[in-house]
């Protein structure tokens, strides 16, 4: 007999935000068959078979609660799920968990367990090992918080009948949901030194070779009916882009994501090419603290100075989006859509003009540190540097090692300007909250008192439809302030096999291969 | 056996500079592997709690002898960043010895074709001083010398792999799954490293050959009725072998150390990739114990010359 999927989609789309308020949210519906949502070929999607994905980064740590990169996180996505998580349209769907409540107040969430789901060493999931989940990642249990937002968390407690769980939390948060995607593993699992990785995804752990690949196979209790199609996945990690080349034109690798414009252009004969959005704001971060940044005059002549869409063209083939603001298009309501007020072209005769007005009449220099492993930073510095020159501003690029940018340029907040980029995740106060005067993370030294007044006042609101028009106001703000230049949301372009179907792209970073199968 | 002893305190000596040389130089070197590991949206506890737990709250002086100490009864230490499990950090010595066969196997294979090949083609190419064997073998080794051999990898990737299929370009197969594929893999990459150091050891040999002709005992030889072929091998190719024997040596332990660029062309997960991405992510206690194995090896095998070498020439060790 066939088993209908039944499934409770959170009402927490981010699109469709702003028809539920922030009180009780579970809205009650079919999950659409999970085959059907594979694009339509003429073939039905096909079982069995191995494929191979090409990673550039190896993973930094196999217990989802302490992985922190997220080349880490795309692959542990297959093993581990939250009690919710998302979708391809950046919607939250019920995982471990059916659904939830949230109380009026805000301050209690109740999750109801999906019955059934079992761990990948074949036991079921109980509300014990999900209270130990929640307890190990919020700090709970040794406090230290290994996912700092849910710091907030106070308490967890399980229903007599062991069929919910009950989450209070210190401070209401409309946003905190999307961090329930945090990892749900085996009660005491976290603690035990010999543990495998054990989840509840699509695809189990089999192996790890550092600097070679990991292994997975297929989950055959997987809770959602009919995938994964595929027996097994690696995910074999290339650092060097040049072998990966080769190896994609030997026929050796079926996925490979993050191609630069160039790479996709010479592997286009070999596989198929697709771009998609990415959920990385890529900018040219000014830092405010020093000189010749500490004016914003100086700023405004940058963000003139600067053109987008030439950047757009140059490194990411016009596939990028190009954008003023911290917010990414994707978060739909929340995005204020501010380019009009630098342009989103190259306008080096108003930069001058600004430059001129206050005082600046021999132009200024600066010098522009970039990740030097980061070949789409690198050549977005060579185009900036070409725009600058054009408004009378002598950049300089200078490579900097990773591990020294994030300590000299990051945390020591050493630095003039530097093009990086902030991977958001699906929530509008993660890329907004960085930039508060005495955030640890705004490593621009943006200090405004408007601004800060504006972040008090959107979090003092309990609702996600309440913050909407602060943080459209907060983008606003800083673009007048010019406090970074923003440039685009880059485009992930991915090569698939020719024979690969059923990938889909996600607002987050993540691959999904339960869904992919080949002909 | 003084001789022996001698060199054996000159390798604990090296190796003990080495490893407080390489420690003060991650002392210096900007970036920290706490905030490395943790990246951009670290938190104060957590990067508190990870460098309590490596023991980076603690003096310099401390670490390197908790470290050292550590070395001396065997336990080389954890990795920083590479996890063996859920919980447990991948141990120095499994991640290095897990690496070791691949550059081990390189190193061999591309020592036996540089031997098999560049001796012969030496020989040959003495007896050969003028015409077009000459000038051709001229101009080829120029260029196989000249040419990087990251390039050579590149090219030997491209028509073997690309244009001929020889090999599957990254179809790397471990050693614990296919030992046959895994040789056969390793060869294209030996052939890179070997390529340029054969055009070397060939030209090497032919001239130190050419010179040996030259000698006194050479004319005498020839006075006393020997024929070319016996003059050459048994009385120059014997005399011309000395210089190239260290000229092997030097190559050899340059191979073991430094298939760092093959590695990376081939995408061969040896310990020259580990070393290149451990220094970038700062994880000492495996850059420290390759530094030390890269030295250990290099001060041997130059201690096999010397053996090899007296043995070759019994004047050496008259001197």
């Amino acid at each position: 007999m066939k088993k209908k999927l039944l499934s409770l989609i959170l009402a927490v789309s981010m699109t469709a935000l702003c028809g539920c308020a922030g009180g009780t949210s579970v809205q009650s519906g079919d999950k659409p068959e999970v085959g059907s949502d594979v694009p339509v070929d003429e073939n039905a999607p096909v079982y069995g078979g191995n494929i191979v994905v090409g990673v550039q980064q190896d993973i930094d740590s196999l217990d989802p609660h302490k992985a922190t990169a997220a080349g880490t996180k795309e692959i542990l996505f297959n093993i581990f799920e939250g009690l919710v998580k998302p979708d391809e349209d950046g919607n939250l769907i019920g995982a471990v968990a059916s659904g939830y409540t949230l109380s009026e107040d805000g301050y209690t969430y109740t999750f109801f367990l999906r019955e059934g789901v079992k761990f990948h060493n074949g036991e079921t999931v109980t509300a014990e090992d999900v209270k130990y989940s929640l307890e190990r990642a919020s700090g709970l249990l040794d406090g230290t918080p290994l996912i700092s937002v849910l710091s907030i968390v106070t308490d967890v407690t399980v229903s007599d009948d062991g069929k919910e769980v009950t989450v209070t939390v210190s401070d209401p948060n409309p946003e905190l949901i999307y961090n329930f995607t945090a990892a749900i593993i085996p009660a005491g699992s976290g603690e035990d030194s010999e543990s495998e990785p054990i989840g509840t995804g699509p695809f189990k752990f089999v192996s790890y070779k550092p600097q070679e690949s990991i292994v997975v196979e297929k989950n055959q209790d997987y809770w959602v009916e009919g995938v994964p199609y595929v027996d097994g996945a690696t995910f074999k990690i290339i650092a060097d882009p040049d072998t990966a080349l080769l190896e994609m034109k030997g026929g050796n690798i079926d996925i490979y994501a993050y191609l630069t414009d160039s790479q996709a252009t010479e592997i286009s004969d070999y596989m198929n090419v697709e771009h998609a959005a990415s959920n990385v704001v890529q900018a040219l971060f000014l830092n405010n603290a020093v000189a010749p940044f500490d004016d914003v005059n100086v700023r405004r002549a940058v963000c003139y100075a600067l053109g987008g869409d030439e950047v757009n063209e140059f490194v990411a083939g016009g596939n990028g989006t190009v954008v003023a603001s911290a917010m990414l298009p994707a978060l739909g309501d929340y995005y204020n859509d501010v380019t009009s007020i630098y342009g989103t072209s190259a306008d080096p005769g108003k930069a001058k003009e600004v430059l001129a007005e206050a005082g600046y009449t021999d132009g200024i220099s600066f010098r522009i540190d970039v990740p030097s492993n980061y070949e789409f930073h690198m050549q977005t510095a060579e185009v900036i540097a070409e725009q600058m020159k054009a408004a009378g501003i002598d950049a300089t690029i200078n490579p900097v090692e990773w591990n020294t940018w994030l300590s000299d340029i990051y945390t020591d907040r050493n630095y003039q300007a530097t093009i990086s980029g902030i991977t958001s995740d699906l929530t509008p106060g993660y890329l907004m909250d960085r930039f508060e005067s005495t955030s640890s993370k705004n490593f621009i030294n943006y200090a405004s008192g408007v601004f800060d007044a504006e972040l008090a006042a959107k979090n003092a609101r309990k609702t996600l439809e309440g913050r909407v028009a602060h943080y459209k106001k907060l983008q606003e703000i800083m673009a007048d302030d010019a406090a970074t230049a923003f440039i685009q949301i880059g485009p992930v372009t991915t090569a698939f096999s020719k024979n690969l179907h059923g990938y889909k792209f996600y607002p987050v970073y993540v691959q999904d291969l339960s869904t992919v199968y080949k002909s | 056996m003084k001789f022996v002893i001698r060199r054996l305190i000159t390798l604990i000596v090296t190796l003990l500079l080495v490893s407080v040389m390489a420690f003060v130089a991650f002392q210096i070197i900007p970036g920290d592997v706490v905030r490395g590991l943790l990246g951009t949206e670290a938190t104060p506890e957590r990067e508190a709690a990870l460098r309590a737990e490596l023991m980076l709250d603690e003096p310099p002086v401390t670490r390197y002898f908790h470290w050292m100490g550590g070395v001396l009864t065997g336990n080389l230490g954890t990795s920083y960043r590479y996890a063996k499990n859920m919980n447990e950090m991948m141990p120095v010595a499994e991640l290095i010895g897990d690496k070791l066969p691949v550059t081990l196997t390189l190193a061999l294979l591309s020592v036996i074709l540089i031997i098999l090949v560049s001796i012969p083609l030496g020989v040959l190419w003495a007896r050969t001083t003028s015409g077009f064997f000459d000038g051709f073998l001229n101009v080829i080794t120029q260029i196989s010398m000249a040419v990087p051999s990251f390039f050579i990898g590149v090219m030997v990737t491209y028509v073997c792999g690309i244009l001929v299929h020889l090999f599957v370009p990254g179809g790397y197969v471990s050693y614990r799954e296919d030992p046959a594929g895994f040789v056969g893999y390793l060869i294209f990459p030996a052939i890179s490293i070997a390529i340029p150091k054969i055009a070397m050891t060939a030209r090497f040999l032919r001239n130190s050959m050419l010179t040996e002709f030259k000698a006194d005992y050479v004319r005498t030889a020839y006075s006393k009725g020997a024929t070319k072929l016996r003059v050459m091998y048994h009385h120059v190719l014997k005399n011309a072998m000395i210089p190239v024997i260290t000229f092997l040596g030097m190559i050899v332990a340059e191979i073991v150390a430094g298939s760092i660029v093959i590695e990376q062309v081939f995408s061969l997960p040896g310990v020259g990739r580990l070393l290149i991405s451990s220094i970038s992510t700062r994880d000492f206690p495996v850059v420290e114990i390759l530094i030390m194995y890269i030295t250990g090896v290099v001060i041997i095998v130059y201690f096999v010359i010397d053996v090899l070498y007296r043995i070759a020439d019994p004047r050496i060790s008259e001197k």
